[in-house]
C-alpha cells in the first residue's frame, strides 16, 4: 500500500497562497484585456471597413482553431524577436487576453446581433453620437444577454492559466511544479492543488453573480 | 533546418495526437452518454452524482486531471502506459462535457414529447430510445463537434506530461533547431487544418438546426 503524505504538500502552505494570488491576478487581468478585444472586435465587425473585418475573422479563426499551449509558446518566441521584451508572467496575460478576446468576439458579436435595429436608430434619433448608442444601446443589453456564456468562458479561461506554467509564469501549476521538485510528493502536490483550482473556479462564479447583480439589475421590460 | 527528419518526427506525434483525439472521443461518448442518462434519473442520488461529476472536471483545469491521473493510477497499483494514462484522464474529461452537453440537449426536447409518450404507454426505456434520446441527438449535434474541437486541442496538454503528440514533438525540434517560430507556426498550422474545417462543419449544422426551428 502506497503512504501518501499531505504534511510535507500543506506545510508550503505560504507558496500555494501565493501561488493561488498569481493565479488569480493571472485570471482577471486575462479577462480583462479579452473582454477589451472581444468589444473592440465586435466595434470594428460593425463597421465599414473590409480590411478590418477580414483581420478579425482571421484571428477569430485562428485563435480558435488551434491549442492555448501552441499560441503561447508561439508568443513567448515571437514576442523577443519583434523586440518586445515581456516577463513570463506578461507574456502569459497577453496570451490568455488574445486567447479569451477571440471567443469574446464571438460571444458578443451574437448579443449585439440579437439588439434590434430600432433600438439603434432610437438612440440616433434621440441625438446620440455613434459612440453613445454603441456603448448604452449596443453593448450594455448584449453584455446583459450573453452573460452566461461569457461567464463560462471566463471560467474556462481561469482553468486555462494553470497553461502558463509552461513558460513558467508565476501562478499555482508552477508553484507546485517546484514543489514536487522538492518533495517528490507529485500526486499530493496535484492532488492539493486540483482541489485549490475547484475553490478558485467557485469564487469566480460568486463574483460574477455579485457583478451581475450589481450591473444588470435595472428592469428591462 | 527543418528536413525531412524533423518533419517525419512531426509526423509521428501527429499520428499521437489523432489516436489520443480518437480514443477519448469514444471514451467520452460511452461514459458521457452514461453520465447525461444518469443526470436526467429521476432517482436523486444518481442524478447528483452525475452533477458532482461534471462539476468536478468543469471546475478544474484539464492539465490537473492529466496530472493527478497520470501520476494517481500507479498508486492504485495500476501501471498503464503513458498513452493509456493519458486517455484515461481524456475519456474521463470528456464524458463529464459531453454528458452535460446531452442533458442539456435530453431536456431541450419539448415536455410533450415525453408526455405523449407516456401517454401512449411507452415504458422508460422506449421513452429515451425512440422519442427523447434521436431528438436529442441532432439537437446536440454542433456543441458535441465544437467539444470534439476543444478535445483535439486539449490533447496537446499531454505534452506537459511529457508524452510526445504533435507539440511535445514540435518543442523537442524547436529545442534541435532553434527555430521555434517556424516550428511552433507549423505545428500550429497543422491543428487549424485539423480544427478548422470541423468548427465549420458545426457552424453549418447550427445554422442548419436553428432555420428548421425558426420555421
Amino acid at each position: 500500500m502506497v503512504q501518501l503524505d499531505f504534511g510535507v504538500v500543506l506545510e508550503r502552505w505560504p507558496e500555494l497562497a501565493w501561488g493561488t494570488l498569481g493565479t488569480i491576478w493571472l485570471a482577471l487581468a486575462g479577462m480583462t484585456l479579452a473582454l477589451v478585444i472581444g468589444i473592440a472586435g465586435v466595434a470594428v465587425l460593425r463597421g465599414k471597413s473590409r480590411i478590418g473585418h477580414a483581420i478579425v475573422r482571421t484571428f477569430v479563426e485562428v485563435i480558435r482553431n488551434t491549442p492555448f499551449l501552441v499560441q503561447i509558446f508561439f508568443i513567448f518566441f515571437a514576442l523577443p524577436l519583434a523586440g518586445i521584451r515581456l516577463n513570463p508572467t506578461a507574456t502569459a496575460i497577453l496570451a490568455l487576453g488574445l486567447n479569451g478576446g477571440a471567443y469574446a468576439v464571438e460571444i458578443i458579436r451574437g448579443g449585439v446581433d440579437a439588439i434590434p435595429q430600432g433600438q439603434t436608430e432610437a438612440g440616433l434619433a434621440l441625438g446620440l453620437r455613434p459612440s453613445e448608442v454603441f456603448r448604452f444601446i449596443i453593448i450594455k443589453p448584449a453584455l446583459r444577454s450573453i452573460y452566461p456564456s461569457l461567464v463560462s468562458q471566463f471560467i474556462m479561461l481561469t482553468l486555462t492559466t494553470s497553461i502558463a506554467t509552461s513558460i513558467s509564469a508565476y501562478e499555482l501549476t508552477s508553484v507546485a511544479q517546484r514543489i514536487d521538485g522538492d518533495t517528490f510528493r507529485t500526486f499530493e502536490v496535484y492532488f492539493t492543488i486540483t482541489v485549490i483550482y475547484l475553490g478558485i473556479s467557485w469564487l469566480m462564479m460568486l463574483m460574477f453573480a455579485a457583478i451581475a447583480r450589481r450591473a444588470f439589475a435595472y428592469p428591462t421590460r | 533546418m527543418i528536413g525531412p527528419q524533423e518533419l517525419a518526427f512531426l509526423g509521428q506525434g501527429l499520428m499521437w495526437t489523432l489516436a489520443l483525439t480518437a480514443i477519448g472521443f469514444t471514451g467520452g461518448i460511452l461514459f458521457g452518454f452514461l453520465v447525461a442518462l444518469a443526470r436526467v434519473s429521476p432517482i436523486r442520488w444518481i442524478s447528483a452524482l452525475a452533477a458532482g461529476w461534471i462539476a468536478l472536471f468543469q471546475g478544474t483545469p484539464l492539465l490537473m486531471q492529466l496530472f493527478v491521473v497520470y501520476f494517481g493510477l500507479p498508486l492504485l497499483g495500476l501501471a498503464p502506459p503513458a498513452w493509456g494514462a493519458v486517455a484515461v484522464a481524456l475519456t474521463a474529461h470528456a464524458s463529464a462535457f459531453l454528458g452535460e452537453i446531452w442533458r442539456g440537449a435530453i431536456q431541450a426536447v419539448p415536455k410533450g414529447q415525453s408526455e405523449a409518450a407516456h401517454a401512449l404507454g411507452l415504458d422508460y426505456r422506449a421513452r429515451m430510445r425512440d422519442v427523447i434520446l434521436p431528438q436529442a441527438m441532432r439537437l446536440s449535434l454542433p456543441a458535441t463537434i465544437g467539444f470534439l474541437v476543444q478535445l483535439l486541442k486539449g490533447t496537446s496538454l499531454a505534452a506537459i506530461v511529457g508524452f510526445i503528440e504533435l507539440t511535445r514533438a514540435g518543442q523537442i525540434v524547436s529545442n534541435q533547431t532553434f527555430r521555434p517560430l517556424l516550428v511552433f507556426g507549423i505545428v500550429g498550422l497543422v491543428y487549424f487544418a485539423l480544427c478548422w474545417p470541423l468548427s465549420l462543419w458545426g457552424r453549418r449544422i447550427e445554422s442548419r438546426l436553428a432555420a428548421a426551428t425558426a420555421r
